[in-house]
């Protein structure tokens, strides 16, 4: 692999971003948070896979999604599905009038799993059906408007109305799909014990690695030719359709690969909360992931996942310490980074970035000699 | 289901239906037509849309206090006043929140929507700082509870009368100001190509403002009918946000006949489902066939012809 | 245990308050009952002075709507206790969270009180789908919760006080009165579209055809934030039922209330009777829209007894004149009362010895009148209907004579 020029996988920046990034998460967070706190970022990281979706989808191939809390959902409920199942053996659920199915049926007087419920039995099914599942219903909804030249702002909303109706949806048929309660009290994967600490210890690092193959990947596809048609079609539409490329083709690939992520991020969202709910399927939470994706700069993909990370951190923290008026400190950090900084941090990173590095650096090296930084330092230098 | 009802019985019920329908489709077309004016004249996603509507239902919470202490004998009339007050109160921010943020934003319309959604959580906030956390209960004149009995199985909400005419006053003089007065032909000419409007001598910078707060200021107005026949809290903005953004786009979102078309078709197919299902099915019945409409016809039902 | 009663540890506020009033030194001088090695042998945060619980509710959000009342309870219960000694000569200090009316944020802060603060119980949360998600967090890090809301039911939990009904105490006894005060034959039944509305529903419809036999002519859910609500208005008014059973919640109600009146639906002829709107409320549909209707649930305001004059005049008090009271508010109001007369009578903070204690334990002080835990967790208690007043106010029109067993999974009713 060649790691310099414009064929590069990445450039020197990104690729010492990364590795610093991967430092952060690896390294440097187990060892500084306790479990509860190292679960939190596990938590937000989660919305990193739908924030570097949207670095695709909206950064490069300029279709902005309000609608990627549909994916999320999606891919969190096919896993909390099969998690539900295993919890529900007939020894858990004795009490019910009918064992061996999920409590909220019970209540519900079903008295037999519903077919669509079934192949969530298996584990392999399960896995495939996270992505495939979310992934061909973005690729109905992407073939149906973008063969049809939706776009902008009408596809925007059209997915805020799709969001809405899986909602509704989901609340109502409560005893197929838990309502608005969700789907609760998620507690083994075959056997293994997801709710202790240990396991939340190997979810994240399993999280870790995954995110770090989706950065990758993520590179992989804006670094190609198709990226570059993606950055095409953004800026002038007609000119790459008239050049021969199918621009609804490359406009539906880049919804899927999108939505693909944001079903991952929501698969191990179910496993490191250990529950779903439709609250992550509706309008907030879809904007909200949008929105961590333009504080962190939706033409970066680390810069996104920062932004996912620095958002929730604050929003965690804000809460914490102010629980009545955090909604201010949120709102005006998206009103200034829209305003004073479109590219997101990214951008600002970007623009001082070399001055800021050096200093950081040389304060580092001089205020703390711990082992740890130590480390980082020795993977700067190098 | 309607089988053991005489056929007087049914005539009645298919009147109220009626006019339920068209009560409906009222409320739907007052909160759409702020937006239809941002949204579609000027092309700003104002996400704070509700919020601006939540301010009108405040503000005519705080008149209707007010005249209760120190007018009580004009309280019959507060309404009046009130939505007056509504629209320049909601007006006044409007135009702020146009210098401040959206004057930036014209070239980046995807923006305006995420600032506006941080806007809205300030504004819901605020309310929330200012008013309480629970709902406010806006006392009506009682000449506006009750219903008009036309016959003796007929009655129709004299609420629901009030928003029907208030609807029409409001839409006729949106089409007198946008198609017939001189700010419309501005506002017109600004968004159709806004350099070469700029370069024929109009300021383009105060019309863009006085459309903004003019869209503000018709939300303000529906946030203050709306006390009438909803809840006044906080979050109650957030409620409005996607019906009204629908109806806007499935109108075709530059044309005034489009969102008044959009909103009646809303409105009675959701009116009429309601009635043979139930709500919740007949809330996602609805929004299905509008998405799949709009699928079939993206520039929705009246679109117009422009060039890009 | 749940018939017998009067532990001595068991005292009422009077009683306590007298009892505090000949032992003033207790836990103003620091020197409790008991070390705190010896309360608490499990590493809750209680120091020989202090005690810390935690406060988790929505007050941002949609919800804050609702959950506002039951934090200001809250607090005044934990003020009320600390001024007259505290818990095993302890003062509470507590933590407030918010859970932002968001289910999942309710989880990581249920975490963060257990995990991080040590709180040794937490008065909290208030939909079933807070709950629920805060359910496994309490059980796997094994904490105390008191939920002051009325729920569906079908739920318990070792960690779990229930301060609030659960359907059937809620609903049976509110049938039982209609059918025979109203000679109610038919029913129409209304809902928000979530679990709740729709298994209390369905314990109603069951109680209705299999005990009253008499019949449901219509049931209907509307979305959560819906607000028009004519058409439904218009089917009532074709069915014409004896009794509209209403199950609405949040701002729908302001909708639904408004626009029954306005379509000519007078109240004080058609009964309709609640178990969702509490004086909370009334203050944002507004009085006169709603002057007529028959709520079903514990607690009124208006209730006439000493205790409740004396917490009324303390909320209001503390928090404004004009507040009000519902009945979620004085359910939370009990939760640090009962925590507190649990703990005195386990004489340790220890989660496993407070568990097992609180059935029995009842407190005489309650607003409500009088409760008492059962063993399953949830709250005996006496069911009132009120009628709602134009002021804002129900009154209280019946009670039933006895107690009310909670049930949370009633045979027959599933």
């Amino acid at each position: 692999m060649k790691l310099r020029g414009d064929n590069a996988l990445f450039r020197r920046s990104e690729l010492l971003g990364l590795l610093a990034f991967a430092t952060l998460i690896l390294v440097m967070l187990p060892a500084a948070l306790d479990i509860f706190r190292l679960n939190l970022v596990g938590k937000y990281l989660t919305y990193a896979f739908v924030t570097i979706g949207l670095v695709v989808c909206w950064g490069y191939a300029g279709i902005l999604s309000l609608g990627q809390g549909i994916f999320f959902g999606l891919g969190g409920y096919c896993m909390a599905m099969f998690l539900k199942l295993e919890a529900s053996s007939v020894e858990n659920t004795k009490i019910q009038s009918t064992p061996g199915i999920p409590d909220f049926m019970d209540w519900n007087q079903l008295t037999a799993l519903p077919w669509f419920w079934k192949p969530f039995e298996n584990l392999g099914v399960t896995l495939a059906a996270v992505v495939l599942v979310p992934t061909l219903f973005a690729f109905i909804i992407g073939a149906a408007m973008f063969k049809r030249r939706v776009g902008g702002v009408y596809f925007a909303i059209i997915t805020q109305a799709v969001a809405l109706i899986l909602t509704i949806l989901i609340v109502g048929q409560q005893g197929y799909t838990g309502g608005i309660n969700g789907i609760t009290d998620l507690r083994t994967l075959k056997g293994w014990d997801i709710r202790s600490d240990g396991a939340k210890l190997t979810l994240y690092y399993i999280e870790c690695g995954l995110l770090l193959a989706a950065i990758v990947a993520t590179q992989l596809v804006t670094r190609s030719k198709l990226g570059r048609i993606l950055v095409a079609m953004r800026d002038k539409e007609d000119r790459v359709r008239f050049s021969g490329y199918s621009v609804s083709s490359f406009k539906i690939f880049a919804f899927c690969f999108a939505a693909a992520l944001a079903a991952l991020g929501g698969a191990m969202f179910t496993l490191q909360v250990g529950f779903m709910s439709p609250s992550f399927v509706g309008i907030v939470p879809s904007i909200e992931m949008v929105i961590y994706t333009a504080v962190g700069g939706r033409s970066s993909i680390l810069g996104s996942v920062c932004g996912a990370l620095l958002v929730n951190f604050a929003k965690t923290r804000l809460s914490e310490s102010f629980p009545e008026l955090w909604l201010f400190g949120l709102g005006a950090l998206f009103v200034v980074v829209v305003l004073s900084f479109p590219e997101g941090l990214a951008g600002v990173y970007r623009s001082s970035a070399p001055r800021l590095a050096r200093s950081f650096v040389a304060k580092l090296r001089a205020l703390w000699r711990t082992p740890m930084t130590r480390s980082l330092d020795h993977e700067l230098a190098e | 289901m309607l089988g053991d009802y005489s056929l007087s019985d049914l005539g009645s019920i298919f009147v109220m239906q009626g006019f339920a329908g068209l009560i409906l489709f009222s409320v739907f077309l007052l909160m759409a037509l702020g937006l239809a004016i941002i949204f579609g004249q000027m092309g700003v996603i104002n996400m704070a849309h509700g919020e601006f509507m939540i301010l009108g239902a405040y503000m005519t919470y705080l008149t209707s206090k007010l005249f209760e202490t120190y007018l009580p004998a004009l309280f019959p009339g507060y309404f009046f006043v009130a939505m007056i007050v509504a629209f320049l109160a909601a007006a006044l921010l409007g135009a702020m929140v146009e210098w401040a943020l959206i004057s930036r934003l014209y070239k980046r319309p995807l923006d305006t929507m995420l600032a506006t959604w941080g806007l809205s959580l300030i504004l819901q906030q605020l309310y929330r700082s200012i008013f309480g956390a629970r709902e406010v209960g806006v006392e009506l004149p009682p000449w506006m509870l009750g219903s008009w009995q036309i016959t003796s199985t007929i009655e129709v909400p004299i609420n629901g009368m009030f928003v029907m005419a208030l609807t029409a006053v409001i839409t006729a003089g949106v089409a007198l100001l946008i198609y017939k007065s001189r700010l419309g032909r501005q506002v017109r000419a600004v968004v159709q190509n806004r350099v070469m409007a700029g370069a024929v001598g109009i300021d383009t910078q105060k019309v863009d403002r006085a459309t903004f707060a003019l869209g503000c200021g018709i939300a303000g107005i529906a946030g203050s009918a709306f006390t009438m026949v909803g809840s006044t809290g906080p979050t109650a903005g957030q409620l409005y946000i996607v019906d009204s953004f629908l109806v806007v786009v499935f109108g075709g979102a530059q044309s005034l006949i489009g969102t008044i078309a959009s909103a009646f078709t809303i409105s009675q197919s959701r009116s009429t489902l309601e009635f043979f299902t139930s709500g919740s099915m007949a809330q996602v019945a609805t929004l299905i066939g509008v998405v799949v409409i709009l699928m079939l016809r993206p520039q929705g039902l009246f679109a117009t012809k422009v060039r890009r | 245990m749940t018939t017998k009663s009067g532990d001595a540890r068991n005292l009422s506020r009077r009683q306590m308050l007298s009892a505090l009033a000949a032992t003033p030194a207790l836990g103003f001088i620091g020197r409790p009952a008991l070390a705190a090695s010896a309360a608490n042998t499990t590493g809750l945060a209680v120091t020989d002075s202090e005690v810390t619980v935690g406060i988790l509710h929505s007050v941002t959000g949609t919800m804050a709507i609702s959950e506002t009342g039951s934090v200001e309870a809250e607090k005044l219960a934990i003020e009320q206790i600390n001024s007259i000694g505290g818990v095993l000569g302890r003062k509470i200090k507590f933590v407030q969270e918010d859970g932002a009316s968001d289910w999942p944020t309710f989880a990581e802060k249920a975490k963060k009180l257990l995990v991080n603060d040590k709180c040794a119980a937490v008065f909290g949360c208030w939909t079933s789908a807070s709950r629920k998600a805060v359910l496994p967090v309490f059980e796997q890090y094994n904490g105390m919760l008191y939920c002051p809301t009325f729920y569906e039911g079908l739920e318990q939990s070792k960690n779990v006080i229930y301060t609030g009904q659960e359907a059937t105490q809620q609903i049976i006894a509110g049938l039982n009165w209609v059918t025979k005060q109203k000679g109610a034959k038919s029913f129409y039944l209304l809902g928000s579209d979530y679990i709740w509305p729709r298994t209390s529903n369905k314990i109603a419809r069951k109680h209705i055809e299999n005990v009253l036999k008499t019949k449901v002519v219509g049931e209907e859910y509307f979305p959560l934030g819906h607000t028009q609500f004519n058409s439904v208005i218009n089917k009532i008014k074709l069915t014409k039922p004896d009794v509209i059973y209403a199950i609405i919640v949040g701002g729908s109600n302001v909708a639904f209330y408004k626009q029954l009146k306005a379509a000519g639906i007078d109240l004080s002829k058609q009964t309709l009777l609640t178990i969702s709107v509490t004086e909370d409320e009334i203050d944002g549909i507004g009085g006169e829209n709603i002057a007529g209707a028959y709520a079903c649930m514990k607690y009124f305001q208006s209730l006439d007894n000493a205790n409740n004059k004396g917490f009324v005049s303390a909320f209001q008090k503390k928090w404004g004149d004009k507040t009000v009271i519902g009945d979620v508010t004085q359910a939370a109001y009990l939760g640090p009362w009962l925590w507190k007369l649990t703990v005195e009578k386990a004489g340790s903070f220890d989660i496993d010895k407070v568990a097992a204690a609180s059935p029995g334990v009842e407190f005489k002080g309650a607003p409500e009148g009088y409760v008492r835990i059962h063993e399953n967790h949830h709250l005996w208690s006496k069911t009132r209907v009120g009628r709602a007043r134009a002021d804002g106010q129900y009154e209280v029109i019946y009670e039933t004579a006895e107690l009310v067993q909670p049930d949370p999974f009633p045979k027959g009713y599933q």
